[in-house]
């Protein structure tokens, strides 16, 4: 464990946005570390947070209404906390790249492909133009868009979903960041489309040894990526791990319920779904215990009271759950994942 | 097709072209299907590949260009005034986007009670006691028949609009993508309920998804669309666990399974390229300029739709 280097860390975070109907709190005191080289998976549902934080992180949510209520960033050794839109733009681009779900609206409909990858490497770098088109074409090889010479003078219309979101990983990785930040990067994509996008990015981590974040609410994904995964529930993290401990050994109910309620396409027979009951709770007001308390096949009178203290399963894994209270009675996961789990 | 015998809905041939400037855009092209009563068939294929346009055009939204639609044996399709009210009686439909369905200015009970009003179900005391009964079903409280649309959530909203199609008692139901803008966790809220009311009241559904994993599991039978036309077509567990068409293998291989150890060790096809445009799309088999096993036959002759083992139906060269 001690050899891994920790690129990213992110230390209690705390994020509300302010509005006329009061305070939403969006994100109530998130920890977690990205290491050097590895994919971290952060899922969950729509309203959890996952998207709130990443972009905590890299300053762009907007602000006011938006407003940092606590905690640490803490990026390649540096507090970049409390760094200005002008700081954050010497780390955006060139160390950190992002790329968002919808490709469509994230690029510049009136710009040609070639010059925007061009753009990142011109506003951080200093180099001609023309070399700066040359490298752009290079990435454009390197994501796999054929004909490069053409498709940099085009413009993201004339460009198909995938192959736009194959030019906004080449705009993220156009400066070799350290880290790559992908929010849903696939979702709005078709699913031969998505394996291709997937395909590419771990092959773009392997070449350039970059760490990656991948938000997604497709356990599917998180499979086929990620090393470690980070389990978000209304503003609050409940489980962390590494992909087996997640998969194969769950603790947080929450994360059963995720589990159980997708069917897979590999299964024997068809049983039937278990749907988690009830909705997320009112980010307006979040419940004092538990978040998951209402929905929890499991609560007890403690969980509605006071919220439960991170505990470790091991090294790497950590559970948020009164179940792991030494006075907790003992619960354990009544979902066996397949026919890996035998192994 | 085989086993017309029982069939509830039965398409043939079924076309829906749309002129556009560029050419004509061949939507769906000679597509043929059945369903049996109490059934379900999962219409699967990625976005363009004209499975909703199918439906839409199925329940009347669309005119088709060509073919038959036969509804427990009559035909459907260019209907007066009054044979349309009374096939939309025994055929509904629900909708992908939960928010844009849903006139904000009604509330759920004015919702619910339209198709009982316009088919003069019941009035009055009736009509609410249906409502309240139809709020029950799909897991709501009676007090929401008072509230708007946009106090629901997602997942809320998609069981006003189940209710909706449920209260003229229909036999048909066509479920255009009902689950995709739902979280995971509500999604199987909603296909459980689907699946609650396909038992009780003995409903026919055509599903149409994207999400493979999810049809395999709500459907009896599967049929694969790919630029207007289907490529393969036989029971759910036959095509998952046996599926020919090329295309069909590659679909089916590109799906993520939710278990990292399974994931590793598989073999995923990933196709090249894109979708080719369904406006002047390639000659002869739709697939070929993607297909990995494209002959000379592929281009010059489109494969047609054939039976090659018990139930299971291909259009490819390959089988043929």
């Amino acid at each position: 464990m001690g050899k891994k280097e920790v690129l990213l860390e992110v230390k209690n975070l705390e994020y509300s946005f302010d509005t006329y109907a009061g305070e939403v709190k969006a994100v109530r005191g998130v920890s977690f570390e990205v290491y050097k080289g590895e994919a971290l998976a952060i899922v969950g549902e729509s309203g959890c947070g996952k998207s709130v934080t990443m972009h905590a992180v890299m300053k762009l949510n907007p602000e006011p209404p938006g407003r940092l209520k606590g905690g640490k960033i803490i990026f390649d050794g540096k507090d970049i906390t409390n760094y200005t839109d002008k700081e954050m733009q010497t780390i955006r681009g060139s160390e950190i790249g992002m790329i968002f779900q919808d490709p469509m609206t994230s690029l510049n409909p009136t710009m040609t492909i070639g010059k925007q990858i061009a753009e990142v490497i011109l506003k951080h770098q200093d180099v001609a133009k023309a070399e700066a088109m040359k490298r752009a074409k290079e990435m454009l090889d390197i994501v796999g868009i054929p004909n490069a010479d053409k498709r940099i003078h085009q413009y993201p219309h004339e460009f198909s979903g995938g192959m736009r979101q194959r030019a906004m990983i080449a705009i993220a990785l156009a400066l070799r960041p350290k880290l790559l930040i992908a929010d849903e990067p696939t979702t709005a994509l078709d699913v031969t489309i998505q394996a291709q996008i997937l395909d590419l990015m771990k092959d773009l981590q392997k070449q350039f040894n970059t760490s990656i974040i991948i938000i997604t609410h497709d356990l599917g994904v998180v499979a086929d990526i990620a090393d470690r995964v980070v389990v978000m529930y209304a503003g609050k993290i409940v489980e962390r791990g590494t992909i087996d401990e997640i998969f194969y050994h769950p603790q947080h109910p929450y994360t059963w319920g995720l589990l159980r309620s997708v069917p897979r396409l590999d299964a024997k027979k068809k049983d039937r779904l278990v749907p988690i009951i009830g909705t997320p709770p009112d980010l307006f007001a979040p419940p004092i215990g538990c978040p998951f308390a209402a929905r929890c096949d499991y609560a007890m009178k403690i969980c509605y009271e006071a919220p439960p203290e991170e505990t470790c399963e091991s090294d790497t894994h950590n559970v948020t759950c009164w179940l792991k209270h030494p006075y907790a009675p003992k619960v354990t996961n009544p979902f066996e994942m397949g026919v890996a789990a035998d192994e | 097709m085989s086993s017309n015998d029982k069939a509830l809905l039965e398409v043939k041939n079924l076309k829906k072209y749309f002129y556009v400037s560029g050419g004509v855009l061949k939507a769906v092209d000679d597509v043929s299907f059945a369903i049996k009563k109490g059934q379900t068939l999962g219409l699967v294929g990625e976005s363009g590949c004209g499975k909703s346009t199918t439906g839409r055009t199925i329940i009347g939204l669309y005119e088709p260009t060509g073919g038959e639609i036969i509804f427990d044996g009559e035909k459907v399709n260019h209907l007066t005034y009054d044979g349309r009210k009374k096939f939309a009686r025994r055929a509904q439909m629900i909708f992908q986007d939960p928010y844009a369905s849903l006139n904000p200015r009604m509330t759920v009970g004015d919702i619910i009670g339209e198709g009982i009003d316009i088919h003069e179900l019941y009035t009055g005391k009736e009509r609410m006691e249906r409502i309240y009964e139809l709020l029950d079903m799909v897991g709501l409280n009676r007090e929401h028949a008072n509230r708007f649309p946009h106090e629901f959530s997602g997942g809320q909203r998609q069981r006003i609009g189940i209710a909706r199609a449920m209260a003229i008692e229909p036999e048909f139901i066509i479920a255009d993508e009902p689950i995709s803008a739902l979280d995971v966790s509500i999604q199987a809220q909603i296909v459980n309920l689907l699946m609650n009311l396909q038992q009780e009241k003995g409903l026919t559904y055509l599903f149409i998804a994207h999400d493979l994993s999810m049809v395999r599991h709500i459907s009896d039978n599967v049929a694969v669309m790919y630029l207007g036309m289907i490529v393969e077509m036989t029971n759910s567990v036959e095509l998952y666990a046996n599926p020919l068409h090329p295309y069909t293998q590659a679909l089916l291989s590109a799906v993520p399974i939710p278990d990292p150890k399974v994931e590793k060790k598989r073999e995923r096809i990933i196709l090249e390229g894109d979708v080719p445009s369904p406006i002047n799309p390639p000659s002869g088999c739709r697939f070929r300029t993607r297909c990995k096993y494209a002959m000379d036959i592929c281009k010059e002759q489109t494969p047609s739709l054939r039976e090659v083992s018990n139930g299971h139906f291909v259009a490819c060269h390959l089988f043929s």
